[in-house]
């Protein structure tokens, strides 16, 4: 299995590391060619601006999206969640759409309201996942097809799927915790 | 729910790599800066070749500057305060920055001693010449750590001379015997715990970009490919003929770092970078690096 860690910008080498740990081949892609014969693709954490405007200039935004249409698994971690929403109430940039979910950026305020805190996650073991939230987005609403995932104890959303797609708002790859990778590999080879 | 933790401290800096860190003086600017694809923005009074032209006493910003920027774009605002100057910092974790920079760029307000930086919830990042620097601001609570380069010169040289250093360290140590690591804290004036952590996972705790001198593509890619994180432009943007495009393209260099027909390309006519300085031209007492220890 070999999964794609998009490496515009941001902590693309934290999701590469946790793949390699998990047994997988994991390659950092900066240009469209760099999508051919993946099996998945991971969009990480970063500024969502700033990753938004590199997929654009070098062609990434629509060869993306053509490969998620044709079937590639995505797994989307904060700013990926934004660039993979089909509406961000603020956005400012051109994202891929791709998933039927309205996003807020920034959500929680500035750095100094950055937080960690414990999910209950339905699809993982009854085991509290470590949230680890970085001037993290939320998710507003959901629509159609998208399955909730996780919730704050105040009941935000914060973790969606919808078919071979995974959006999470906070950051499993800053974590010791394998569970959320391993779910997404899990959905990539269709062993659920 | 817990703020101010050291993972979410440094899990921002983390969110930054492979990214450029612009220093603007306005709104203007930052939307500029932001538009271009910064990942985040340094909020200063004057740019650093303006500080250094002006000389006198450089201290933190007008908060309404800081503010105005704040108010104008989504990614992260950072600031500098200086060194020392734990007042400065509480009024920039105040006002709701999102970084605080304790920066050689201003003048130092205390010659002996960083900030105490654990105390505060929001992380700072500091300048380092080496890595037994780097370790003891580590040891105070930077989350993040840069090298120092020399400000405001438009010349590289410095920035390449403090990142050979920093990643020269690192592979010393790994190679240094177990039993000869104490006298290697010793010797560095590094906090051991550190020294050891870095001995055994070959990296530092912390992300660390490259500063002071960046003024082209190629520049920020040849710190990239030295070992940097991402960079640091300061008057390398905002004092070239035209900024928007040096930006766009510094950006690109710096995701591209490792593709040379993507840094010719994008070095294409970006008009007229920064005069530079020889460090030659700079008598030793306005050298910035030296300050901070």
């Amino acid at each position: 299995m070999k999964i794609g860690v998009l490496a515009s910008q941001g902590a693309f080498i934290e999701h590469i590391a946790k793949l390699r740990e998990l047994g997988v081949e994991a390659v950092p892609v900066r240009l469209p060619e760099e999508l051919e014969g993946l099996d998945g693709l991971i969009i990480p954490g970063g500024e969502s601006t700033s990753i938004g405007r590199l997929m654009r200039d070098y062609r990434l935004t629509q060869a993306i999206r053509d490969k998620v249409k044709d079937g590639m698994p995505v797994f989307g971690t904060c700013a990926g969640m934004i660039l993979m929403a089909r509406k961000s109430s603020d956005a400012n940039f051109e994202s891929l759409g791709l998933m039927d979910i309205t996003v807020r950026r920034n959500a929680f305020g500035r750095q100094r309201e950055s937080f960690e805190t414990e999910l209950d996650v339905s699809v993982l073991d009854e085991k509290p996942f470590p949230g680890v939230f970085i001037r993290a987005p939320l998710i507003e609403k959901v629509n159609g097809t998208v399955e909730v995932l996780a919730r704050l104890a105040d009941g935000t959303i914060v973790a969606v799927r919808d078919g071979k797609m995974l959006a999470l708002a906070f950051h499993p790859e800053l974590t010791d915790d394998p569970r959320f990778h391993q779910y997404f590999l899990d959905m990539v080879s269709g062993r659920e | 729910m817990e703020t101010g933790t050291w993972k979410v401290k440094t899990g921002l800096a983390q969110m930054l790599k492979g990214g450029v860190i612009m220093d603007v003086v306005n709104a203007e600017h930052a939307k500029i800066a932001e538009d271009a694809g910064a990942c985040a923005v340094m909020a200063l009074e004057r740019v650093p070749a303006d500080i250094r032209a002006a000389g006198g006493v450089a201290r933190m910003a007008d908060p309404t500057v800081i503010e105005a920027i704040m108010k104008t774009v989504s990614i992260p605002v950072m600031a500098k305060c200086r060194i020392g100057h734990f007042v400065e910092a509480q009024a920039l974790e105040a006002l709701g920055v999102d970084y605080i920079d304790e920066s050689e760029v201003l003048t130092p307000a205390d010659e002996s001693h960083h900030v105490w930086k654990h105390d505060f919830k929001v992380p700072f990042v500091c300048g380092c010449r080496n890595l037994g620097e780097a370790l003891r601001r580590i040891g105070e609570g930077a989350a993040m750590i840069r090298t120092k380069g020399e400000a405001g010169t438009g010349n590289v040289v410095e920035a390449v001379r403090h990142m050979r250093a920093v990643m020269d360290g690192i592979r010393e140590l790994v190679q240094t015997p177990q039993e000869e690591l104490m006298a290697k804290a010793k010797e560095m004036g590094a906090p051991f715990e550190i020294v050891v952590e870095i001995h055994k996972t070959g990296k530092l705790p912390v992300v660390n970009f490259a500063a002071g001198g960046v003024a082209t593509p190629a520049d920020a890619a040849l710190m990239m490919q030295l070992g940097a994180d991402g960079v640091f432009v300061g008057s390398g943007i905002f004092k070239s003929s035209n900024p928007s495009v040096r930006a766009q393209a510094i950006v690109k260099a710096t995701t591209h770092y490792n593709d040379p027909k993507i840094i010719a390309e994008v070095s294409k006519n970006l008009g007229e970078a920064m005069p530079g300085l020889d460090m030659k031209q700079i008598p030793p007492e306005e050298l910035l690096a030296p300050r901070g220890w």
